[in-house]
């Protein structure tokens, strides 16, 4: 078996461009050393290896459509991910995948979509953005919500700016605090779904970001007529195999990184209140 | 009904209130206007309005000396600021600032807790109205302290 073909073996790949998009987070562009990349689903993630420290699950940040390399965006909260969020240009590292479910794009095509990101949960979801936005004729209103610390904590700010210049598109940012130069809202993100005008019945609720944040936004979207079965939401959970195997990432009878990372919310809501799991 | 009462009926606050109680209540109203900057209320201040926001937004600050104010919310069309009318000793414990031209319907709290004393249905109405906003509010500030997008809180 080679190692293209072994889920086990990571594949040699370079960081190509590095963005640095806040004083933690790093998006890295990482182009394959053998072979051409894989395609892969907006909501998928990789689980990339920083030599001599370890291996963690990242989602893919990039836009699905293009061919040439994968974008990730790391947060350094640890060992690992400090590792990767800190490397340069030119440095290599070990990557397989792609792993995991993919955002309802294609089921929402024909319906509005709501877009509510959390912190470093926008990353997972911008290439579901992309997507969205590459198509915009075929959904009705799109609406994107982000919520984050404070305005030094804005992802992807220069394309933030050009998303809010489209008129096809509704954007809101809120961040938990700040200081008087601000001038955009302050509070929580579930608190912008009941200002947004999109039909209820006919909306695909994508959402992702820590799991409180995601629990107070479904029942928000719930409150304001979204039914569960219309809401996805994207799960984290500590990875090894990340195809099934170990039994890691295990959430009630799911495995996070086969049955997941993208799942339905009336199918694990239960779940997320408790505590042990 | 007269201009007043109708503009505080429309306003999603007072979403399904009776007739007779919104003329009772916009006995206790004025309209307002704050250009961009001006304050409603200042902390410490006699907390004797409630504001209906009709258009514009208005943060609530909080300020330690010597250290620039922090916004913890922002209201805007369609929400109320202030809840402290209700509670003794009726003092403000937040600055509230208009970040944008804002029109409010200012409705008196000393007048409003008045003909609530006298009325207890009107009471009763005025509290399933505001019970809802502090307790969400509370929810909110709870998400808030929680810092969820902190590094220890994943
Ligand atoms: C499907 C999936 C997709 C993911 N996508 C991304 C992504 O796109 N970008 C990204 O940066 N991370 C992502 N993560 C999270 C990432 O895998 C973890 O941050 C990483 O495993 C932490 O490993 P570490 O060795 O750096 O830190 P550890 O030593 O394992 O943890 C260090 C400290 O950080 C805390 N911590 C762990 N994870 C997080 C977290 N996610 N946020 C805040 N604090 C945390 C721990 O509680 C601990 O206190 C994803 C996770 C999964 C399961
Ligand atoms: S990481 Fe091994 S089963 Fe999911």
């Amino acid at each position: 078996m080679t190692a293209a073909e072994d889920p086990f073996i990571p594949l040699p790949y370079c960081v190509g461009r590095v963005r640095r998009e806040t004083g933690d987070t790093a998006s890295l562009e990482l182009l394959p050393l053998a072979g051409p990349r894989p395609s892969f689903k907006a909501g998928q993630f990789n689980m990339l290896t920083a030599f001599g420290v370890g291996e963690v699950a990242i989602s893919m940040s990039g836009d699905p459509a293009e061919t040439e390399g994968f974008v990730h965006t790391v947060r350094n909260v640890g060992a690992v991910s400090g590792a990767l969020a800190r490397l340069e240009t030119g440095a290599a590292l070990g990557l397989r995948g792609p792993f995991g479910t993919a955002w309802p794009t294609e089921e929402a095509i024909g319906a509005d979509v709501l877009i509510v990101a959390g912190g470093l949960g926008l990353a997972p979801l911008r290439p579901a953005i992309y997507e969205v936005l590459a198509r915009r004729e075929r959904y009705g209103r799109v609406v994107l919500l982000y919520g984050t610390r404070s305005p030094r904590d804005i992802l992807y700010r220069a394309e933030m700016g050009r998303w809010r210049r489209r008129l096809d598109v509704d954007i809101e940012i809120t961040v938990d605090h700040a200081d008087p130069a601000w001038h955009g809202n302050v509070g929580v993100v579930p608190r912008l779904i009941p200002r947004m005008s999109f039909d209820p019945q006919n909306t695909f609720a994508m959402v992702c970001g820590p799991e409180v944040m995601m629990r107070f936004t479904a029942s928000a979207l719930h409150e304001a007529g979204v039914s569960f079965e219309r809401i996805w939401i994207s799960m984290e959970r500590n990875m090894k195999c990340a195809i099934g195997l170990c039994g890691h990432c295990q959430f009630g009878p799911d495995f996070i990184c086969k049955d997941g990372p993208v799942m339905r919310y009336d199918r694990i809501a239960s779940l997320l209140a408790v505590r042990e799991i | 009904m007269e201009g007043l009462e109708r503009i505080v009926l429309a306003h999603p606050f007072f979403a399904g209130f009776e007739a007779e109680l919104g003329q009772v209540v916009s006995g206790c109203a004025r309209n307002l206007r704050f250009e961009t900057g001006q304050y409603l209320f200042r902390a410490g201040d006699e907390a004797n309005e409630i504001f209906l926001i009709r258009q514009g937004v208005v943060s609530i600050e909080i300020a330690a000396p010597g250290q620039k104010p922090t916004v913890f919310a922002t209201e805007r069309e369609g929400e109320i600021v202030g809840a402290a009318w209700m509670v003794p000793p009726y003092r403000w414990r937040f600055d509230a600032r208009a970040t944008s031209l804002t029109r409010a319907i200012g409705i008196d709290a000393r007048c409003l807790r008045e003909k609530c004393e006298a009325d207890d249905h009107l009471g009763y109405e005025m509290m399933k109205r505001f019970l809802p906003v502090v307790a969400r509010r509370l929810d909110e500030t709870r998400l808030q302290m929680l810092d969820v997008y902190g590094k220890q809180s994943a």
